[in-house]
């Protein structure tokens, strides 16, 4: 017990139950004056409670779906028809290889119900969009570093461009790509790129100036040229910075994609499938939707917290 | 010293004033000194004497406002670009995702040594500050003591004649500082460099030096230039030889005459 509880793990555990029993307490009051509408029409009175508990988790269009019902709403459309395919195959004889490449392929082609179809667009936009504004970000600190003019000039602006409402900047940004023919998934990632840029030009301006006057005075003793006083000294003494921007970045990228499905829906997406749950009222399916967002972002940013983990070890800081 | 060896720093008439919102700070006022090749020169005096701004004057990382120096007769921007002086810090800043031989690899890096030499200059001044076997340590894994005497490593890998040490034992305790000391009589013995030392330890500046500059506040000038009796050969415990204290005492006297210790306190 108090190896588990000395890490992260078991008091993320105890949070994460506390949340349910508040989840299922919420679901029973929010959902509990529909499920009495629902008894009086059919005219049932003195329902047991493990019955009536059981009905009000598992009506079709809750207020608040109970977590079991958004659990199995996402399993149901993504894991479900590839687990199916083993069964399904030779019961006798489970061959995961075959199965999972041909079904796999099928589920991400030709399943539009799919969350991992989705899933796997709005990954690609995300993905896209937060290289491009991180190779952005990094371009502008550059230059506000080295560049006096841009120093004085440039950060209220990039300030400023996180003030617009990014709902109403992204069907502008579409439609206006679109008229000059550029389509797809270019103008979603640009989206992305609009937030992700953000955090990278702020973390890295901090970053590149964060060598100390005499780590700098100990370079312009060796002549060093500014190129050098860059690659040598800026950049590597930037990366604690670059890694916390990166994680905050590859987030609000995320949001970015997501919204800009929004503007497109033929286009496909988990922004879509949101959209599209909120039109029909499947609550369910709301909730499941944004699991898949929260746990691909969680599955984002620890991606980025792993290459930290590996480059700063490289550089003698890792522990 | 009665032969005239060739002055490696020439100063005269050297001011620099500070403008700053309080009216002008007058940092150096009229210095006026020479240290010549192979010497061991140390400065010393209170804090605000202009100690190490006259040490950074050298290094070209400050600008006088007034008078003349030269470093191996050229202007202090020449010998910089040069590579002529090695600067060892207060502080060892050494850089932390860098191991000790990259360490002192990063000059060399700099000044566009082959992988080769660089190599074996490592080794060599690795092997003077006696720190051999740190090479793939990180700066954090090494003692205060250890991170400084890389430090020194890193000033003399590049064959600079002149060693400019800007206090460099000056947040070691005793004990290293006396190892390090002797050490560093050893060092410069070896390589028979030139060496201006930045100190505001009496003792320190007696053991190390050849000469001795007093200097004090307000405005930051010389008031005594000592030349040290002591031979060169110095085991620790000359410090305790009546000539070591004379001049400890004459350092002192020269303190006092610019009223050091009055506004020190």
């Amino acid at each position: 017990m108090k190896r588990v509880m000395s890490g992260t793990t078991g008091p993320v555990l105890i949070v994460l139950a506390v949340l349910l029993v508040v989840w299922y307490a919420a679901a029973t009051l929010m959902n509990a004056s529909w499920q009495t509408r629902l008894y009086e029409r059919a005219g049932k009175t003195d329902v047991p409670l493990t019955q009536y508990l059981g009905d009000l988790w598992s009506q079709s269009k809750p207020l608040l779906p109970a977590p079991h019902q958004i659990v199995v709403e996402v399993y149901a459309n993504t894991f479900a028809p590839i687990v199916g395919c083993w069964t399904a195959a030779d019961p006798g004889k489970v061959d995961r290889l075959t199965c999972t490449g041909a079904q796999i392929v099928r589920q991400f082609a030709v399943s539009k119900r799919s969350f991992l179809y989705h899933a796997g667009i709005t990954l690609t936009a995300t993905l896209l969009g937060f290289a491009f504004g991180t190779v952005l970000g990094l371009l502008l600190a550059v230059m506000i570093i080295h560049i006096e003019a841009m120093n004085r000039s440039l950060m209220p602006w990039i300030i400023a461009s996180q003030t617009v409402p990014i709902l109403a900047i992204a069907p502008m940004l579409v439609v206006g790509l679109n008229a000059v023919g550029v389509t797809g998934l270019v103008p979603k990632a640009l989206i992305s790129t609009y937030l992700s840029f953000f955090p990278v030009v702020v973390g890295m301006v901090k970053g590149l100036r964060s060598p100390d006057q005499m780590q700098l005075d100990l370079m312009h003793t060796y002549s060093a040229t500014r190129t050098q006083i860059f690659t040598k000294l800026r950049w590597p003494a930037s990366m604690p910075f670059l890694f916390a921007s990166m994680k905050v970045g590859v987030a609000i990228a995320l949001i970015g994609a997501l919204v800009a499905e929004l503007t497109n829906t033929a286009a496909g997406g988990l922004g879509v499938r949101l959209l599209t749950g909120s039109y029909n009222g499947q609550t369910i399916t709301l909730w499941a939707v944004l699991l898949m967002a929260a746990t691909l972002a969680a599955i984002l940013v620890i991606g980025v917290g792993i290459a930290e983990r590996i480059v700063l070890r490289r550089m003698g800081q890792g522990a | 010293m009665a032969e005239t060896r060739p002055a490696v720093v020439s100063a005269k008439g050297l001011g620099l004033t500070f403008e700053t919102n309080d009216g002008p700070v007058h940092a150096l006022s009229d210095v006026n000194l020479e240290i010549e090749k192979g010497e061991f020169v140390s400065f010393i005096g209170p804090s605000g004497c202009g100690k190490t701004t006259f040490l950074r004057v050298i290094a070209d990382l400050e600008q006088p406002t007034a008078g003349e120096i030269t470093v191996n007769g050229m202007t202090p921007d020449e010998a910089r670009r040069k590579r002529a002086y090695g600067y060892v810090f207060q502080a060892p800043a050494l850089y932390p995702w860098r191991t000790i031989a990259r360490n002192i690899a990063l000059p060399l890096e700099v000044m566009g040594f082959a992988r080769q030499e660089q190599a074996r200059r490592i080794r060599e001044t690795l092997e003077m500050v006696n720190l051999t076997g740190f090479e793939n340590k990180y700066p954090w894994q090494l003692s205060g003591g250890m991170q400084q005497r890389a430090s020194i490593a890193r000033a003399l890998a590049f064959d600079a004649d002149l060693l400019l040490m800007d206090e460099p034992f000056g947040a070691l305790d005793e004990i290293v500082r006396d190892h390090l000391n002797s050490q560093l009589l050893e060092l410069w013995a070896r390589t028979s460099k030139t060496i201006a030392f930045v100190t505001h330890s009496i003792p320190e500046a007696v053991y190390l030096s050849t000469k001795i500059v007093v200097m004090s506040p307000r405005p930051g000038r010389v008031t005594d230039v000592i030349a040290s009796t002591l031979p060169l050969e110095r085991p620790l415990d000359i410090r305790e030889t009546p000539e070591f204290l004379e001049i400890a005492h004459r350092v002192r006297e020269g303190l006092r005459a610019g009223h050091s210790y009055e506004d020190a306190v």
